[in-house]
């Protein structure tokens, strides 16, 4: 009897849930058709050197990258993309939340790949955290994450990257960022660049004004065009004559 | 006839003025000729306040120091010091004028201390008789040549000139593995596409020019190498010196495209000045300053799957010189 209960009860809990899961995937699978399918393709299968209204409707295929790339591109606003070909750009979210589960649902369904992941930077180290960013990350995205450029593209800043973007975009590489394999970056280090990348996002300035984090430049910049223009300034009123002008 | 008796005036000046002083008695002051000092009272009230508020500050820094757990610690350790001064001028500049006698006295330029003497000295100079002549112009010009050559010695550093070989000194040679960081060999299967490696020469001093290369995997139907580089990949890896051939900066940037289709393709690039290079045509400079394409090493798999050097480099690594073309690399 209370076998037949707990059965019960499970059935209660998991058919719901995966009624909600298909629900996702055939939602995701009308926003698909909508918004995407001109350059991702019937089933995600990809376009290659498609156009229509005289514009270039390319992109890759998206069966097997996973819930992992929807999640990111999604939630960045990098897709849906404004212009085939330019570099993807965060920008407003276009999709409501439901509809992003949506197709990320939709996304997963199309093959095998790696689902989202759940990094927990309270387990990683500062320390750890910035050696691996000097080594993988801080060539292009300067090293308190402010960003920085290539040719060709340009490396965003990494301010308004939450934890589990930075996971993701590790492992997808986005445009031309190199990816990272988990033999590469293993999840525990991924736990430390977040860490530290959380960190760089409001580092202790102990030296005062912060100037953009982005090193000696515009810090003698300040020093010659604020501090100097203020010492002259005191220069000449010391040095006027009183009352003759 | 006024200038003539000018002068005379400013000669009997001058006269009276070369007179040996006075002596001072004890207690007795010499007499100062000077307009009287501006009597306000308030000037010194408020220099004095000055000069208190800056003491003020000094103290102030030394509080904040020895408490050593205010919030903005360093900002207002920079604050008190830093309004310690300004109090400090302002109290001086108060003084200097409100409170100290201000007066203009204008004065001729004196004569020449010894006309007779200059002229003389002139005149000598310009009936003297070198003897020498000759000799004197050789001494001058080797004076002034010798030392216009030390002027430009420093032009050497431009490039070197002696002992060459080491420039072109490698630790790779045929068989060499390939490790990474903390000295582990690199197996082929682990280099990925779309991904970039450091690597070093096993054995050798990774702090060494020549020493650290970068690796990546290229689809092997991607590939365009030229003909003096064929061969050079292992199943589509690829290695490359990692030090840039323009001003030596270590090449840490990797483009890939996401979809070849429509990305920049992959290129290796200097962080330094942007020389990009095309790892598939065998690191042909494609954007930058370099001047010549990036050192490429030929790649191997050896039968357990690691990954080993099957020469040396195809031109010299570094940054470039003058001579930098004019031979191979060697082991």
């Amino acid at each position: 009897m209370r076998r037949l209960f707990a059965l019960a009860l499970a059935a209660l809990v998991i058919v719901p849930a995966a009624r909600a899961q298909t629900g996702d995937v055939t939602r995701g699978r009308h926003l698909y058709g909508q918004y995407c399918i001109a350059c991702h393709g019937a089933n995600g299968m990809g376009v290659i050197g498609g156009r229509s209204e005289g514009q270039k409707r390319e992109g890759p295929p998206l069966a097997g990258v996973g819930a992992l790339a929807a999640d990111f591109y999604l939630r960045t606003g990098y897709m849906p993309l404004h212009e085939v070909g330019k570099e993807p750009r965060r920008s407003r979210v276009l999709f409501s939340e439901d509809e992003i589960r949506a197709l990320v649902a939709y996304v997963a369904s199309l093959g095998h790949g790696p689902p989202v992941p759940k990094p927990r930077p309270e387990r990683g180290s500062i320390s750890e955290g910035l050696k691996l960013f000097t080594d993988h990350c801080a060539g292009c995205h300067q090293i308190v994450a402010q960003g920085g450029f290539l040719t060709g593209g340009v490396a965003p800043p990494l301010d308004r990257a939450t934890p589990t973007q930075v996971a993701e975009a590790i492992r997808i590489g986005p445009y031309l960022m190199p990816r990272f394999s988990p033999r590469q970056i293993t999840p525990a280090q991924v736990n430390s660049i977040v860490r530290y990348v959380e960190y760089a996002k409001n580092p202790d300035d102990r030296g005062g004004w912060a100037i953009g984090h982005i090193g000696p430049v515009p810090e003698g910049l300040v020093t010659w065009f604020l501090a100097a223009t203020a010492l002259v300034g005191v220069c000449l009123v010391l040095g006027k004559r009183l009352g003759r002008g | 006839m006024g200038r003539a008796r000018a002068f005379l005036v400013a000669a009997a000046v001058l006269l009276v003025g070369r007179r040996r002083k006075r002596r001072l008695r004890p207690g007795e002051r010499e007499p100062i000729v000077a307009v009287p000092a501006p009597k306000s009272p308030d000037a010194e009230l408020v220099a004095i306040g000055l000069l208190f508020a800056a003491a003020a500050c000094g103290i102030a820094f030394v509080v904040i120091y020895v408490l050593d757990r205010l919030p903005a610690q360093t900002q207002l350790l920079g604050l008190a010091l830093g309004l310690a001064f300004v109090f400090l001028t302002a109290a001086l500049t108060v003084t200097a004028k409100w409170l100290v006698p201000n007066e203009e006295l204008e004065d001729d330029y004196p004569e020449h201390e010894h006309p007779e003497e200059q002229e003389r000295i002139a005149q000598v100079v310009e009936e003297s008789g070198l003897t020498r002549r000759k000799l004197f112009a050789l001494a001058l010009g080797a004076a002034g040549g010798s030392i216009g050559l030390a002027l430009l010695t420093p032009v050497a550093s431009l490039g070197p000139a002696l002992h060459l070989a080491r420039f072109y000194l490698t630790p790779w040679r045929r068989g060499t593995r390939l490790v990474n960081e903390q000295g582990e060999p690199y197996r082929a299967d682990e280099i990925e596409e779309g991904s970039f490696y450091t690597a070093f020469a096993e054995g050798a001093d990774k702090e060494g020019l020549a020493s650290s290369i970068v690796v990546v995997r290229l689809p092997r139907n991607e590939l365009e190498l030229p003909p003096e580089n064929a061969g050079f990949d292992a199943r589509g890896i690829l290695a490359f010196s990692k030090i840039c051939t323009h001003a030596g900066c270590a090449i840490a940037l990797y483009r890939k495209p996401m979809f070849a289709p429509t990305d920049p393709q992959p290129a290796l690039i200097c962080p330094c000045h942007y020389s990009t290079f095309e790892p598939a045509t065998g690191g042909k400079v494609i954007f930058g300053p370099a001047g010549r394409k990036l050192p490429m090493l030929p790649l191997t798999i050896d039968a357990q799957g690691f990954l080993r050097a099957k020469g040396n480099f195809d031109s010299p690594v570094g940054p470039s010189w003058w001579g930098v073309r004019m031979k191979k690399p060697t082991s």
